[in-house]
């Protein structure tokens, strides 16, 4: 149930960002969602892809720090409170969120929101029971 | 004419002074033999008496000492007298986060407080001055070192310490300050914030700076004099050989330091090749203690680079005159007047799980306070994608940095091969200083 993101860190200087974008498009790798995270030196670069074993090597081998995590992407009906009943299941189970981030397609109706949690068995777990949609890797890559 | 302390032995006849260099040369070599497993173990396998000393010139026979010599007696193994005859203890950083250990007898803080005394009165201070000792008081030997001195002199001595900076002008305003020992940068820095806080350094009774402790140049002796509005003069020492007051710079002659040569005996090497060099030719200096009692060093390598000059000078001390420290022999860095070897940081950075020892030590002089930046690689293993314990990291190593070495830095994560390598062996330093 879990999703594999790819995390790339990147120095906060100019033409960063466009350099893994552009190895990752020459080698047809597509970006599926993205979210940057940034302090005044670096800046943490974390995307969902189509091919996350073939971006993960391009990357490395133009000598960027790549890393895998599992995140969880689940469905989030598109209607206003609809985020909030997600956050209240794990806020009764008491799960942190690490961070979280918007994905850019959408899945029939609902929204679509990839979720890092610091117990991501337990956080499945408790959205399972209430009745929440997660989404497996299959279905996010090709979207 | 100058105002000496001692007037009989700094303006001792040259013919008079190395007379009693050899007398008191051929002591310390009987006594470290005697009394130093060291030093017996290296003299005996050479070949070496100290009873077949019969001219200055026959201490170039006798091995140098050096830093890794007395890491390796750490910490009491080349003390030659008992515990029981160590008054204090003073330390300075080492290359491998253990510090270098010194121990003074009670003659030898005598001694100590003796040059002090010297020193300051060289730098034109007497009875009546008030002395603003702003080195550091602790282990490190500056600040006490200056202030036995200043109250041997009779001046009046305020042990300020380092720090504060706000509270040093104050006090330098409201208690009529006439001299300031601090290091050359600190000076400076103190100019900038007395200026911010709308204190005209003309309004202030300092006649006399006296700074050491890390290397400076004529440049900043200029802008020193400009912006404090005093007479500043450069003073050298180091805590393996005693402390402040090895040798100092007079105020009537302002070209080079005196060494006080009836307890140190100055030689000057070419660091490569260990051969003595000319009166003039510039090298590495190297000290013989030849009065010290708790830790006497034989041909101790200093590792800073000065010339010697046994030239008259005007303030008719008889001493050899040392140039301004050029630099060193070695990658010692000084840091807001901390020694701080790169060997430390890293072996520091190996310490903390995980960081591959890729790192660059970025130097530079920012508003007059020296800034240490350390760049360390983030590989796989180090690598987090969560911004807080990446940011807990670069904390991690800062105040590892700051417990280990005494000194404040910035830890900086950048990306794997940022950091230049050549012929497959890394740049560890960049100094942006211009001294």
């Amino acid at each position: 149930m879990k999703v594999e993101q790819i995390s790339i860190f990147i120095e906060n200087k100019s033409g960063r960002l466009a350099e893994v974008t552009r190895i990752l498009g020459d080698a047809g790798v597509n970006i599926r969602a993205l979210s940057l995270a940034d302090t005044s030196d670096f800046g943490i670069l974390r995307l969902i892809v189509n091919e996350c074993e073939k971006a993960k090597s391009v990357l490395k081998e133009k000598g960027f720090t790549v890393s895998k995590t599992e995140v969880v992407a689940v469905e989030v009906p598109d209607q206003p409170g609809g985020l909030a009943r997600i956050l209240q299941v794990l806020d009764a189970e008491s799960i942190n969120v690490e961070y979280m981030y918007a994905f850019v397609e959408r899945c029939g109706g609902n929204a679509v929101i990839i979720f890092r949690f610091d117990e991501s068995d337990r956080a499945i777990r408790a959205l399972l029971a209430k009745g929440f949609n997660i989404l497996d890797g299959e279905q996010l890559y090709t979207m | 004419m100058a105002t000496y302390y001692n007037e009989e032995f700094e303006t001792l006849p040259r013919a008079a002074l190395e007379a009693l260099q050899l007398k008191r040369l051929r002591n310390v070599l009987a006594r470290v033999h005697t009394n130093v497993p060291y030093y017996r173990a290296t003299f005996d396998a050479a070949g070496l008496r100290p009873d077949d000393v019969k001219s200055l010139d026959d201490l170039q026979r006798f091995p140098f000492t050096t830093k890794q010599i007395m890491r390796d007696s750490y910490p009491y193994g080349l003390f030659a007298v008992p515990m029981e005859e160590i008054v204090r203890i003073h330390a300075s950083s080492g290359t491998t986060g253990k510090p270098t250990v010194v121990g003074y007898t009670r003659y030898d803080i005598e001694v100590w407080t003796e040059l002090m005394a010297r020193t300051l009165a060289t730098a034109s201070a007497h009875r009546g001055d008030i002395i603003h000792n702003a080195y550091g008081y602790g282990l490190f030997t500056g600040g006490l070192g200056v202030h036995n001195g200043a109250e041997r002199l009779g001046a009046s001595v305020i042990p300020i310490s380092g720090g504060n900076t706000k509270r040093q002008i104050l006090i330098m305003q409201d208690f009529g300050s006439t001299v300031l020992t601090c290091t050359p940068s600190y000076a400076l820095f103190m100019a900038e914030e007395a200026r911010v806080e709308g204190v005209d350094f003309r309004n202030l009774k300092l006649r006399v700076g006296i700074f050491g402790a890390e290397p400076w140049s004529e440049a900043m002796r200029g802008e020193i004099e400009e912006k404090l509005n005093l007479t500043a003069l450069d003073i050298y020492g180091l805590s393996e050989i005693m402390g402040p007051g090895v040798a100092q710079e007079c105020y009537e002659g302002k070209a080079g330091l005196h060494i006080w040569e009836d307890h140190f005996l100055p030689e000057i090497i070419d660091p490569e090749t260990g051969e003595r060099l000319r009166d003039g030719e510039k090298g590495e200096l190297v000290i013989t203690t030849i009065t010290k009692q708790g830790i006497p060093l034989i041909r101790y390598r200093t590792r800073d680079i000065t010339s010697i000059t046994y030239e008259p000078c005007v303030c008719g001390r008889t001493h050899a005159r040392i140039a301004r420290m050029s630099g060193r022999s070695d990658d010692m860095l000084i840091i807001r007047g901390v020694n701080v070897f790169p060997s430390q940081i890293e072996s520091i950075l190996v310490g903390i799980e995980g960081v591959e020892p890729h790192y660059l030590l970025f130097v530079d002089r920012k508003e007059n306070l020296d800034t240490l930046e350390v760049q360390v690689e983030v590989d796989e293993r180090l690598f987090s994608d969560e911004i807080k314990v990446l940011q807990s990291l670069a904390r991690r190593i800062e105040k590892e940095i700051k417990d280990m070495l005494g000194v404040t830095c910035t830890a900086k994560l950048v990306e794997p091969r940022t950091i230049q390598r050549s012929e497959g062996k890394a740049k560890r330093v960049i100094d942006n200083r211009k001294l």
